[in-house]
């Protein structure tokens, strides 16, 4: 019995990895398997937020308090450093969510769908179909 | 006043077109934008050239940013690699921008333009920041300024073709999820030493000695900085990419972003993780190794079948980054030396080529090699830069290509790794049949009538030229990059713990 | 002047004419004759540096260092000087030669013609003087891509399809083998310098030997040493005088010179037959000699036959290398140049026949030697002297080779040798033979036809001249030939 308490602490002890693998995993499935261009940047958001909570999980010190000095020599602060590295990360993280739907509307503009299959049938069209290609694309 | 800036250069180098990149939106339309662009890009190049030889001695200057003192405070460490890197990004911005003037005039509409120069300069900011910082977060940070810039310019193709959109969409997912695993990465580092300043992980890993954590922070570094610089099986981003963007921008991006994310990689695994000698050189020999000479052969392969000029070179790129991947994981210093210089011969090497597509979009209005048919009568001058430029990606001597070629396949020798050596000279054999193509064509089949096409104009003749001109100037006197690159591979090696005897 | 200054003068002076030959592209009196000058001079400066050399000269010049310790320079030896001297003195002829053919045969682009002809000369010249192996192969190189456009100079498609084998198969064996090689030799060597007696031995493992030899062997695709022989035929679609002077002098000669060379200076003679190295590439040799004879004597296309013989007699001076003595040595280098006379008379005489009368199979010949005798008698003196008969230059290169293979007791050899003139005899005499001998099945087409124009003729004139002029003064030339230093020099 003493075994199993034992690596019951080992997984309930880790708990934050493990969401933060099952986060991470579900963002990354949603990302490659979904083929709704907006669903695909959910799943990114998911992903990065995945990350987020592991860096800020990892800061937690046990028992501390909010980084914030309060004068007394004793006080345990838990590390304000992963929280601000998140801090960068959420804005790297909202500029690309923006620049992913900025281009998700323009798509939509040019291509009238945001479905990845019908996109890729629009573009063999472009390629082999009797549409003219324009530009780079091989006639 | 020289006194004065020059402790601060390094922080100048980035800060300089990062603050730009604001006021050139302010300037309204085209013309007063691209000069803005221009000039800020020279001056960060003439930044690189100071930086560049202050460093060329093996000197190392490390810029405490704010004044913070590294490890709490944010360093810019610059040696004589990422000096080197420096003046490849900055180089190839200043030599671009006047080549854009034209090729973005007829590619993108006027009021977007002031936009796209904004762009440029944010990505250029990006690339350097990457390159000159000595903190790993930082890293992450800059990468991603560089990669959202380089998103919204290979979307701006879309006014040419519509198919840049889902190109640059694309790009960003795969980008995105690369920088992701990068940071994870670092959490990784950071979660073992607590520290993220480069020189001290060093430091502090080598203390730490081996641990599964530290493996799977390397594990996923590689894969997050594989899926930037296009490491096959992870390029797929690539062809399209560089294929859809306006011209200028495949040409700055071909010889920049790819070379850049390589540079981070020797310095995560050389610098930084330098740690285990059996798990991160077994990682490297057994699987990129292996992968790197699938992507020159697979990739030519691909490249020999494209009808697209553009496309072409761009599956020549990821064949040409196995050539760089190639000689990292060979892990004796004249395999990276070879890496490093090649860094160099084929950002020039490509600059131009992916400038001579430009010129025939401008003039012949196509970059189908089908269509280009007895070109080279109509525009002698392109079609001459680009067998010049072919012949240095076949790597025939005068051309940059060889030097790299020799280093390459030295340092396979060096190792006894003969199949290595006839493998790598078999794949450039690969690169005659697709640059030969084009050369037929362009010579060889006659015109089709009624067709009239120009020679490219001089502003954008004359970047390409330079850089055709670079690409034989350092192919017939090497001294001065191989002896750089050979220093960096050198400092690279003795600052990483690996046991370099097997 | 000093030697130096000629050294690079006899370089600089063909690299540069392209530049004069595009500015005059639109004056065709004045480019062409800009053409015969520059050939003029630079035989001039290359005749003044072989007096010098003759005179015990070794000028010698680096240029500039491309990699930290590889220099790209020049330097002067008997051997390089002896092959200089061939491709930039048969320029002249050919020269006055292709003024003739070319616009006797209507072609299109000369001036691009006349540019890559100009480079190639300068290569071949950068060859004969490297000081090097690295400065070799640079111009090794340069010499296959600027002939590259002759070969498809009439862009038809076989012109482009030949083109495509020429180039497929030169740069496949120089990148594949040769540039490995090269590299193997500096890293195991640290150096790439030609020395007398050679710089592996003590380097490299007598084992290993045969496969440098054969890296080098079969990289040296110009020497054209069979299974890698198909560029040679493929590159006759250009026209005839790139046949005649690139591809029966300057090229397939700097081939087979960088073979004597690398033979000479990289491995020494002295360990090649020490360790045997060279026993295999021997009898390849002795077979590519007779195959290609064999072959030869099937095609009936004129200018195919000659290449095949090509084919064959460059392995002549590569079986001289394999002997591995100073006489195979010797006579290797004289093989240079009394086949370079022989056969650039031969491709001239096939010229002159294709301009003046339209004909390029052997079977459509009969009856023209009258209509054309001195063509045809020119002709016959050329091939007596690639079969090696006396009193003509050819006899005394078999000769000498002869007297290499019974040194070093190869019997075999002998025969092949022997076996190898009887199928010269069966390839080559029976095209004047039927010329001067059958008649013609319809003299009302040939009737027309006359000797070719006297630029085409005089240059024919020259060289036939030259097989028998050289057999008489062979002397000096054995003389000469033995200044090529073989045994390694004793240090100070």
């Amino acid at each position: 019995m003493s075994e199993l308490a034992i690596d019951l602490e080992f997984i309930l002890g880790r708990y934050n990895y493990w969401l933060f693998s099952i986060l991470m995993m579900t963002g990354l499935y949603i990302t490659v398997s979904r083929g709704n261009l907006i669903k695909k940047i959910v799943g990114l958001n998911i992903f990065q937020t995945s990350v987020f909570m592991l860096y800020i999980s990892l800061g937690k010190v046990t028992g501390g308090t909010a980084p914030i000095l309060t004068g007394d020599p004793d006080t345990v602060y838990s590390n304000p450093l992963p929280h601000v590295l998140i801090l960068t990360a959420i804005v790297v993280g909202i500029a690309t969510t923006a620049v992913g739907l900025a281009l998700v509307v323009r798509i939509k503009e040019t291509y009238g769908t945001i479905e990845e299959d019908e996109i890729l049938e629009l573009e063999h069209d472009m390629d082999f179909g009797n549409g003219a290609p324009q530009g780079g694309s091989r006639a | 006043m020289m006194a004065l800036i020059e402790p601060h250069l390094p922080a100048l180098q980035v800060v300089i077109p990062l603050v730009a990149a604001p006021f050139c939106m302010m300037l309204g339309r085209g013309g007063l934008a691209w000069i803005f662009a221009s000039v800020v890009s020279l001056a960060t190049f003439v930044i690189s050239i100071a930086l560049f030889a202050q460093t060329y001695d093996g000197t190392i200057i490390s810029y405490h940013m704010g004044g913070w003192a590294p490890p709490i405070g944010i360093e810019y460490r610059v040696d004589i690699l990422n000096a080197f890197v420096l003046l490849i990004v900055s180089g190839s911005a200043a030599l671009v921008l006047p080549y854009a003037r034209s090729s973005v005039a007829a590619e993108i509409p006027a009021e977007r333009q002031a936009l796209f120069y904004t762009a440029f300069l944010l990505c250029v900011a990006g690339l350097l920041g990457v390159t000159i910082t000595g903190d790993a977060f930082n890293v992450f940070v800059f990468l991603e300024i560089s990669s959202l810039a380089t998103y919204a310019l290979v979307a701006s193709g879309a006014w040419a073709n519509k198919r840049a959109l889902t190109a640059a969409y694309n790009y960003l997912i795969m980008g995105t999820i690369g920088a992701t695993f990068f940071v994870i990465g670092i959490g990784m580092l950071y979660s073992v030493t607590g520290t993220l300043n480069m020189a001290d992980l060093a430091v502090r890993i080598a203390d730490h000695g081996d641990s599964s954590t530290l493996r799977m922070g390397f594990v996923l570094i590689l894969l997050g900085i594989g899926l930037k610089l296009a490491m096959f099986p992870l390029h797929l981003w690539l062809p399209n990419a560089y294929a859809y963007a306006p011209s200028a921008v495949t040409a700055f991006l071909a010889a920049t972003a790819t070379k850049v994310a390589v540079y981070v990689m020797l310095r995560f695994m050389f610098t930084v993780l330098g740690f285990d000698y059996e798990f991160q050189a077994d990682t490297l020999r057994m699987v990129v190794l292996p992968l790197a000479i699938i992507a020159m052969f697979a990739a030519s392969l691909v490249a020999i079948f494209q009808d697209d000029l553009k496309r072409m070179l761009a599956y020549s790129s990821v064949a040409q980054i196995g050539y760089i991947l190639l000689g990292l994981s060979l892990l004796n210093e004249t395999g990276i030396t070879a890496s490093i210089v090649h860094l160099f011969n084929h950002a020039v090497t490509k600059a131009a080529l992916f400038m001579v597509a430009g010129c025939f979009i401008f003039s012949a209005g196509t970059s189908s090699i089908s269509k280009l048919a007895g070109v080279g009568r109509d525009m002698p001058w392109t079609t001459a830069a680009f067998v010049a430029g072919g012949l240095s990606l076949i790597g025939l001597p005068l051309t940059v290509g060889f030097i790299s070629k020799w280093y390459l396949v030295l340092a396979t020798l060096e190792l006894g790794w003969w199949p290595v050596a006839l493998m790598i000279m078999a794949s450039s054999l690969l690169a005659i049949i697709y640059v030969w193509r084009v050369v037929e064509v362009a010579y060889l089949q006659p015109a089709p009538a009624g067709v009239t096409r120009k020679e490219a104009p001089l502003s954008m003749l004359i970047p390409t030229w330079i850089f055709v001109g670079l690409s034989v100037w350092f192919g017939v006197n090497a001294m001065l990059t191989a002896t750089a690159a050979g220093r960096a591979a050198s400092a690279l090696i003795g600052s990483s713990h690996i046991l370099w005897k097997d | 002047m000093s030697n130096e200054n000629l050294l690079l003068l006899a370089i600089a002076i063909p690299a540069l004419t392209p530049f004069l030959l595009a500015l005059f592209g639109k004056l065709p009196n004045l480019r062409d004759a800009v053409s015969v000058v520059a050939s003029i001079a630079t035989f001039a400066a290359v005749l003044h540096l072989l007096l010098a050399v003759i005179d015990g000269a070794r000028p010698a010049i680096s240029l500039l260092e491309v990699m930290p310790g590889l220099v790209l320079g020049f330097e002067i030896e008997p051997l390089g000087m002896l092959f200089a001297t061939v491709a930039s003195g048969l320029w002249i002829p050919t020269s006055l030669y292709s003024i003739g053919y070319m616009r006797g045969a209507h072609e299109k682009k000369q001036t691009r013609f006349a540019i890559c002809f100009a480079i190639a000369i300068a290569a071949a010249v950068g060859i004969a003087f490297s000081g090097n192996l690295f400065t070799l192969f640079i111009f090794y190189e340069v010499l296959t891509i600027s002939t590259y456009p002759l070969v498809a100079h009439k862009e038809t498609p076989e012109a482009k399809k030949g083109a495509r084998t020429y180039l497929a198969i030169l740069m496949t064996t120089s990148i594949l083998f040769l540039l490995v090689a090269l590299i193997w030799t500096w890293n195991i060597t640290g150096t790439t310098e030609f020395r007398a007696g050679g710089i592996l031995e003590g380097h490299i493992d007598p084992a290993l030997v045969p496969f440098l030899l054969a890296l080098f062997a079969f990289g040296i695709g110009k020497a054209a040493l069979m299974p890698f022989h198909r560029w040679l035929p493929a590159a006759m679609v250009a026209p005839t005088p790139v046949s005649a002077l690139l591809h029966a002098v300057a090229v397939v000669k700097a081939g087979v010179f960088t073979m004597l060379k690398v033979g000479t200076y990289i491995f020494g003679v002295g360990f090649l037959s020490k360790t045997g190295a060279a026993d295999w590439l021997m009898w390849l040799a002795a077979a590519s000699i007779l195959i290609a004879s064999i072959v030869a004597i099937t095609k009936d296309d004129l200018k195919a036959r000659l290449a095949y013989s090509t084919v064959s007699q460059l392995s002549y001076i590569t079986l001289g290398v394999a002997l591995a003595t100073q006489m195979g040595v010797v006579g290797g280098a004289m093989h240079i140049v009394t086949h370079a006379f022989g056969k650039i008379a031969l491709f001239m005489c096939a010229g002159a026949i294709y301009v003046a009368a339209h004909k390029t199979k052997i079977s459509q010949l009969d009856g023209l030697g009258r209509k054309m005798p001195i063509t045809f008698f020119c002709f016959t003196i050329a091939a007596l002297s690639i079969i090696g008969l006396p009193p003509f230059a050819g006899a005394w290169s078999k000769w000498y080779l002869m007297i290499a293979a019974a040194e070093t007791s190869h019997l075999i050899i002998i025969g092949v040798l022997m076996v190898s003139s009887l199928l010269n005899v069966a390839y080559l005499l029976p095209i004047p033979a039927r010329a001067f001998f059958l008649k013609s099945k319809d003299d009302d087409a040939n009737g027309k036809i006359e000797e070719a124009p006297l630029f085409c003729l005089l240059p024919i004139c020259f060289a036939a001249l030259g097989c028998v002029v050289i057999f008489f003064t062979i002397g000096g030339l054995y003389e000469y030939l033995l200044n090529i230093p073989i045994l390694p020099e004793s240090l100070p």
